[in-house]
């Protein structure tokens, strides 16, 4: 999609204030990330060390967001938190993303056994409740960066097997599949090159939504001590580190957790936004 | 008479579990090189699963049952139905009723020209491809055909894109053409503009046209013969002046009547279980099917 095309979708997504700030919460939470380094206040307290002479502060000019029990600075972790968040969803769905397309399109275009040993095998994938199939499978895995977003991988990929196979039920029914079907085209042009590009708006919604869930996931299996173990920052087990210290040391949840939240909405608004202007196109 | 589809007591079933469901019964039809044939019915009569196994698309898929002959370009699709594939889009070519869902909306008119042009795995270079598709967009009078290349099919007209499919449809030239129900979903004015547009075409090209649709008064100013199809079953054939003039099986005569009026009317009954309904194949003068004798 470019040129004129898109720019239906563009005005739409412009006009919509909600969607504008979902970009601004995006492009904010990405641009701290990407310039941790330059923008926290003292980078050093990424690690196990902070500063002693400091412990638990409440927020003030020095440290804004407080500090935590060993004296490091809350809004630096933050900060590193949101990296280490967005890297992980980046991560998870980069794999879960495409399998997850490219099983949809063969189960939604070949239908018959394929598609009924796929489906079935997505409906038990989507049966069982996500944050509990991640809690089983790192039940038997070491509670490790790398394991908690292979769970989450896991999970993931039948959301997208459920959604491109529905799009390309329906897009296999469009007469231009028929057109290219009767000049000798093949399957696999048909899938990947007809049908595929059809799927693009409804995956790439899914996958803005999708990036707020992921770091909800990760945070949530951070929380229960299944993900990311310390000193990594991450804002997952910086709300249930700080959870100990209520109400007293109150900022030490409550930050993390308005990160997270920021985060997610941004997304969630951003995604909304584009699928209201992926429909105004079509 | 070198015949370019020749079909010959077809017949077509589907079968699901242990019962077979019955769609054609015995069809024959055939269409000279140069010439243009109307297939006409109601929905369900069989018209259209008759352009999909000329395709030889229909029978390849899995519980459909023919059995008889059809012959398209010198292929026999009963026996070997994948002969056809690399000659479609080539020797012969389909339009479809809506041109707009026909034509895939993530890419240029240009690309999806490059495509037809290029079916069948021929080598047609990029400069080539576009000086082939200007031409053909010219004959079929888009305004400003290097603009339509570089256009979205969702940014031209319903007639626009018909247009579009009718020089797809025959810019590889082939010798038989399937149109079935073309520009249904156009309004009424623009689908009698580019009926008149395709026909000037294959007439000056000698393109022999299949045209399947449910309107006799579109039939009428198009085609050459008439084969009208009810139930699977083909009930009555002549050239057209004959069959306008003088229908004789009781179900074009219904067909007949049963044309839209302003005032009035509606559609008649079909005496459908009256007996002249099961009356045999009325063939009018001079039009027997090929190798038979004519009646």
């Amino acid at each position: 999609m470019s040129g004129k095309s898109s720019s239906v979708a563009w005005t739409e997504f412009r006009s919509n204030p909600i969607s504008i700030l979902g970009l601004v919460l995006v492009v904010f939470c990405i641009a701290l990330a990407l310039f941790a380094d330059v923008i926290t206040p003292y980078p050093a307290h990424v690690g196990p060390i902070g500063d002693f002479t400091a412990i638990n502060q409440a927020p003030s000019a020095a440290h804004w967001f407080g500090t935590d029990t060993i004296g490091r600075d809350l809004l630096t972790r933050i900060v590193y938190g949101f990296r280490l968040s967005l890297l992980m969803a980046v991560l998870v769905l980069s794999i879960s993303m495409p399998v997850g397309v490219i099983l949809g399109l063969f189960a939604g275009y070949l239908g018959g056994w394929v598609e009924f040993v796929l489906m079935r095998l997505t409906d038990i994938f989507l049966a069982i409740p996500p944050l509990v199939l991640a809690m089983a499978i790192m039940g038997f895995l070491p509670a490790t960066l790398t394991n908690a977003m292979l769970a989450v991988t896991v999970m993931w990929w039948p959301w997208y097997t459920r959604l491109v196979y529905n799009v390309v039920r329906a897009e296999a029914r469009e007469g231009y599949v028929l057109a290219a079907e009767v000049i000798g085209a093949s399957p696999l042009h048909l899938m990947f090159r007809e049908i595929l590009p059809n799927c693009a708006p409804a995956v790439l919604t899914k996958l803005t939504l999708d990036i707020g869930f992921v770091v909800l996931m990760v945070s949530s299996l951070s929380f229960l001590g299944l993900g990311v173990q310390p000193p990594t920052p991450d804002l997952g087990s910086m709300v249930a580190d700080g959870a100990k210290y209520m109400p007293d040391a109150w900022w030490l949840s409550i930050f993390p957790a308005l990160a997270i939240m920021i985060l997610v909405l941004g997304f969630n608004l951003l995604g909304d936004g584009l699928r209201e202007a992926f429909d105004a196109e079509v | 008479m070198s015949c370019v589809l020749r079909i010959k007591d077809l017949t077509l079933g589907f079968r699901k579990g242990r019962q077979t469901a019955q769609v054609l019964h015995g069809v024959s039809l055939h269409v000279a090189a140069g010439e243009k044939v109307a297939l006409v019915g109601e929905s369900g009569s069989g018209k259209s699963v008759t352009a999909q196994l000329a395709l030889g698309r229909l029978q390849q898929e899995r519980g459909t049952l023919t059995t008889g002959a059809i012959e398209v370009v010198g292929h026999d699709l009963i026996a070997r139905p994948e002969a056809m594939a690399p000659e479609r889009g080539h020797r012969m070519t389909m339009i479809f009723q809506d041109p707009t869902s026909a034509l895939n909306p993530v890419f240029r008119i240009g690309e999806i020209f490059a495509e037809v042009l290029r079916s069948g795995g021929r080598r047609v270079s990029e400069a080539a491809a576009r000086e082939r598709a200007l031409k053909a967009l010219a004959e079929v009078h888009i305004p400003d055909p290097a603009r339509a290349l570089d256009s979205y099919p969702f940014q031209l007209s319903g007639g626009m894109n018909q247009r579009v499919m009718i020089a797809m449809a025959l810019v590889n030239e082939p010798e038989l053409l399937l149109a079935d129900e073309p520009g249904t979903a156009l309004d009424v004015t623009v689908q009698a503009q580019t009926l008149r547009l395709m026909d000037d075409l294959v007439t000056q090209k000698g393109t022999a046209v299949l045209f399947i649709s449910h309107n006799l008064s579109v039939v009428r100013e198009f085609a050459d013969r008439v084969y009208v199809i009810y139930r699977g079953r083909i009930v009555e054939h002549g050239r057209t002046a004959q069959l306008f003039a003088d229908p004789r099986h009781p179900y074009t005569q219904a067909l007949l009547s049963a044309a839209p009026k302003l005032i009035g009317g509606g559609l008649p009954d079909l005496p459908e279980h009256s007996d002249a309904f099961r009356e045999p194949l009325v063939v009018h003068e001079g039009c027997g099917e090929p190798g038979e004798v004519p009646a």
